[in-house]
């Protein structure tokens, strides 16, 4: 049976629709992101999950019991859940300890046990010396540190975490979703976890649940999604890409500067224009034309750039406007005007819509 | 391991309404109720009695006819509105300077200045009135003998009796306003707009022309207008000073027409100008501190650097000791030599001093210590009444917990454009009848004083609820507690201070509250700014100052508890934004 269950969620402020029949069921111990631009209904989403604000139509379940409804919701303090918040939300007048045991305290446990529980917990998140600070004492990272504390101990049917990393430095905002995934692999919580940030989603989550203008663009394991993004919004927005448009013409389909055999492409029996996704990483670079399988297309290199970790291409494929973004390792150079052939396997090229 | 989780309440959904009928909505009933009591209803009453016949209770236009039917009637609103546009002029000169020196130079003592300004905020405007009676009375003031003494002659240059002494005086104790409102903005001018202009060759002079008051200007604008609106509303001062000058102002003319007998329907009808007045300049203060634009007024302000000023920052020091001489300096010195003197006019000799005023006020005078007693249990109640429905509906506005709460609020700062006489009127229409017939007890100046001060309750526990993030509140209910306990673990832990605060800001003017007070006290409910008010219209200086002075002194610990909680400027802070 699965935990969460969202079915055909809708919510309306006024005339604005935020989430558009948003439907999605999470099992066991299932790890999922809502990843999407600011303003897609991601966050309105996980507060209707929360039981903050009620859906204006669909329906909430967890364990098969309804929690939502348009008429009713049960209030956040009855559905065992947590919650990670996007300003951290710890309590400044409250000591760590303080802070962490709060859960545990609403839900009556001995003073003993309580202190049991929150001294692992801390050890866990490696924050057992600091017990007894107070939270203006602590760093992001250690109040980051803390809200995970404190939303684990109480050890919630399901965890919801609202753009946790989006107040910390880039390096500790990368340490902390290694924390994050390390903590879920420990204790197996059910979790929704929504953030802007791709990498950050491809890092923690078992699946991806990608949001744009209120609607679901396509569910998957981070891999398929960036391997076999559905439409020009999720290819778009995971990561880099280039965007081809072919047109059909008897057995081939016509790109700019090049074309292919339909059998070799997916999805070409279509007709009209024919948009292609291509990451950067899926073409070769070389200076001699290559043989084999793949197609090789004549290009002029028309800028780059260098990342340290990879170079940055811009090649135009000879008679074409437009250059096409190559990703290659650190030692392929190749100065800019000279000619180049670009690799491309047609596998890689992936039809969206 | 496993916690012993609450159960979950949802083999069937029990649903709870979203903004359903529930204990929030009764509270928002209860405080309706409240704000209808004190804003609302002596707000009707005072429209309806101006339109109301004093013996049939009819339809009537007649109270407007007396009350515009004489020339000096209509005269004295307009010495109003000189009078406000001269005192305001005046606390301009005074303020603007001392602003820009003490928040944007180099100017030696700015901590002092500022804490000068402090003491001629909490002074209060009768006090002072007094004081410059005593200074510059025409022949005894101090001044003027001083003059004599130097100069030999026999009469002095100054009237305190006259509209320059009376503007003077007003100008001196309602210049802070301009102040906070100016050095406010100036402190949210970043350094940087300056040095833009500097970089593209704009000198000091033409960067503070070009730049810094094009934006700070509304800001200055608005303290004019409060400034202004402080003149037209004060009662004491032109009590003290006009009428022995022989010139009304509206305010005394109020008092006229509330004077034997009570006149009530005249004195409402003559105020709707008064507070038509009022309520448009407010408008357009709002209008022009809140205007979208002025960034330097809502961003942040960046990096700040004094201006270096040279040798002109001992000038510019030199120009606040003068200020603070006029308001501070000499009028407590004076008010210190009348306390312990015998007779104020035989100066400074050692057997001229003496005890007996404060023992006299203190422990012989019928009614005076029971005045401070009085003051400040009303000023107590008020507080605290203020701060518990300011803080409820503040709540309510902030987490936007019913529909149309914004009302709400609205209702919580109207009374700021109601002036404090145009207010005693109201309170005077609606519950001095039967069935309350609150007349002259202690509920009604308190319910006065409340209303009175609802607007300053209502800004500082907005300001204060909204910096504190609901999702403190959210992380205490999605972990188990609900809406009581985030309230009581982390919302009023959080508030603390600022409660404090905010019940200080209502407390210590509203133990020197006179102008809604004159209206309202009965026999048993002086208080000691009406008893200081009446002690200057009997001419007991001596007594009068020692109460002044012992009137100050106790306010000294409500401040220093005051700056402890929320820092040394928390009197000084904007307050009517």
């Amino acid at each position: 049976m699965s935990k969460l269950v969202l079915s055909n969620i809708t919510k309306s402020f006024g005339a604005f629709e935020a989430v558009k029949d948003f439907s999605l069921e999470l099992q066991k111990g299932e790890f999922v992101s809502l990843l999407g631009p600011s303003g897609c209904g991601k966050t309105t989403t996980l507060r209707m999950i929360a039981g903050f604000m009620p859906p204006t139509s669909g329906t909430i379940e967890l364990d098969g019991q309804t929690i939502s409804t348009p008429s009713g919701v049960v209030p956040p303090e009855k559905r065992r859940m947590s919650m990670i918040f996007q300003s951290y939300a710890i309590w400044p007048n409250m000591t760590v300890g303080e802070n962490v045991g709060f859960g545990l305290q609403v839900r009556k446990l001995a003073g003993a046990e309580i202190d049991r529980r929150v001294d692992r917990i801390l050890d866990v998140v490696q924050m057992r010396g600091l017990r007894g600070r107070y939270p203006a004492e602590l760093s992001g990272g250690q109040q980051q540190r803390v809200a995970l504390a404190r939303a684990i101990v109480v050890e919630p049917e399901v965890l919801l975490l609202d753009e946790p990393l989006s107040n910390l430095d880039a390096n500790l905002r990368e340490e902390m979703r290694f924390e994050i995934r390390r903590l879920h692999d420990e204790f197996k919580i059910t979790t929704v976890y929504v953030t802007h940030d791709q990498s950050e989603a491809m890092v923690t989550s078992d699946r991806i649940v990608v949001m744009n203008k209120g609607r679901i663009e396509q569910v998957d394991a981070p891999h398929v999604l960036y391997g076999r993004p559905k439409s020009r919004f999720v290819a778009g927005f995971i990561g880099r890409t280039n965007f081809l448009a072919g047109r059909r013409q008897g057995s081939d389909v016509l790109f700019e500067g090049f074309s292919a055999a339909t059998s070799l492409l997916e999805g070409a029996n279509g007709t009209g224009e024919l948009l292609y996704s291509l990451r950067p990483q899926a073409i070769g670079l070389a200076a001699q034309k290559p043989n084999g399988g793949a197609l090789a297309v004549e290009a002029e290199i028309a800028g780059r750039s260098y990342l340290g970790e990879y170079w940055d291409y811009q090649a135009r494929p000879l008679g074409a406007a437009k250059p096409l973004r190559v990703s290659t390792g650190p030692n392929t150079v190749f100065e800019i005007g000279s000619r180049v052939w670009l690799e491309i396997d047609p596998a890689a090229m992936v039809r969206v819509e | 391991m496993t916690v012993a989780t609450p159960s979950l309440a949802t083999t069937s959904v029990r649903p709870v309404r979203v903004g359903g009928f529930d204990a929030t909505w009764l509270l928002w009933i209860a405080i309706i109720a409240v704000l209808l009591f004190l804003v609302v209803s002596p707000f009707v009453y005072l429209v309806v009695t101006s339109f109301t016949a004093e013996r049939t209770g009819g339809f009537t236009f007649a109270n407007y006819g007396v009350a515009w039917g004489r020339a000096r009637y209509v005269e004295a609103l307009f010495n109003s509105l000189r009078l406000g546009v001269v005192s305001a002029g005046l606390a301009g000169l005074f303020a603007i300077p001392l602003a820009w020196g003490v928040s944007r130079t180099n100017m030696p003592g700015r901590g002092f200045v500022r804490m000068l300004v402090l003491a001629t905020f909490i002074t209060p405007p009768y006090t002072g009135a007094v004081a410059w009676i005593l200074l510059a009375g025409p022949n005894a003031g101090w001044l003027n003998r001083f003059y004599m003494f130097v100069t030999g002659s026999e009469a002095g240059p100054l009237n305190i009796y006259s509209f320059t002494g009376l503007a003077v005086v007003i100008a001196l104790y309602s210049f802070p306003y301009i102040f906070i409102f100016t050095s406010a903005a100036l402190e949210l001018v970043s350094s940087e707009m300056e040095d833009a202009a500097n970089i593209l060759g704009a000198g000091t002079w033409r960067t503070m022309r070009r730049v810094t008051l094009p934006l700070t200007l509304p800001a200055i604008l608005g303290g004019l207008i409060i400034c202004f609106l402080e003149a037209i509303a004060l009662f004491a001062s032109p009590a003290m000073i006009a009428i022995p000058a022989r010139f009304n102002v509206a305010t005394t003319q109020l008092f006229q027409f509330f004077g034997n007998p009570v006149r009530v329907e005249v004195a409402a009808a003559y105020a709707m100008p008064l507070l038509g007045v009022t309520v448009m300049l407010i408008l357009v203060q709002r209008l022009m501190t809140h205007r979208k634009g002025f960034v330097s007024l809502t961003g942040k302000g960046g990096e700040r650097r004094p201006i270096q000023l040279g040798r002109w920052r001992w000038a510019m020091f030199g120009y606040a000791m003068f200020v603070a001489t006029l308001s501070v300096f000499l009028p407590y010195l004076f008010l210190l030599q009348a306390a312990f003197a015998k007779a104020w006019g035989r100066g400074f000799a050692l057997d001229n001093i003496s005890f007996r005023n404060f023992h006299f006020v203190l422990f012989e005078h019928a009614t005076a210590a029971q005045s401070v007693i009085n003051a400040f249990l009303f000023a107590g109640a008020a507080a605290t009444a203020g701060v518990i429905i300011t803080l409820g509906v503040a709540y309510i506005v902030t987490r936007r917990l019913v529909p149309y709460s914004g009302i709400l609020g609205f209702l919580c700062i109207a009374p700021f454009v109601i002036p404090g006489v145009v207010l005693a009127i109201g309170f005077y229409a609606a519950y001095a009848p039967p069935p309350l017939a609150l007349y002259g007890t202690a509920l009604i100046l308190i319910l006065a004083f409340t209303t009175r001060f609802l607007p300053i309750g209502y800004v500082n526990n907005s300001a204060a609820l909204r910096s504190i993030n609901p999702e403190m509140e959210e992380a205490v209910r999605i972990l188990g507690g609900n809406r009581i306990t985030a309230l009581r673990r982390v919302v009023a832990p959080l508030l603390k201070r600022s409660l404090l605060g905010a019940w200080l800001l209502i407390f210590i003017p509203a133990t020197r509250e006179l102008s809604s007070a004159i209206f309202l006290y009965g026999p048993g409910t002086k208080v000691v700014s009406v008893m200081i008010f009446d002690m200057s219209e009997e001419g007991n200086f001596e007594y009068l100052a020692a109460l002044a002075l012992l009137l100050q002194v106790l306010t000294l610990p409500l401040l220093w508890i005051g700056q402890r909680a929320l820092g040394r400027d928390f009197m000084l802070r904007r307050i009517a934004t």
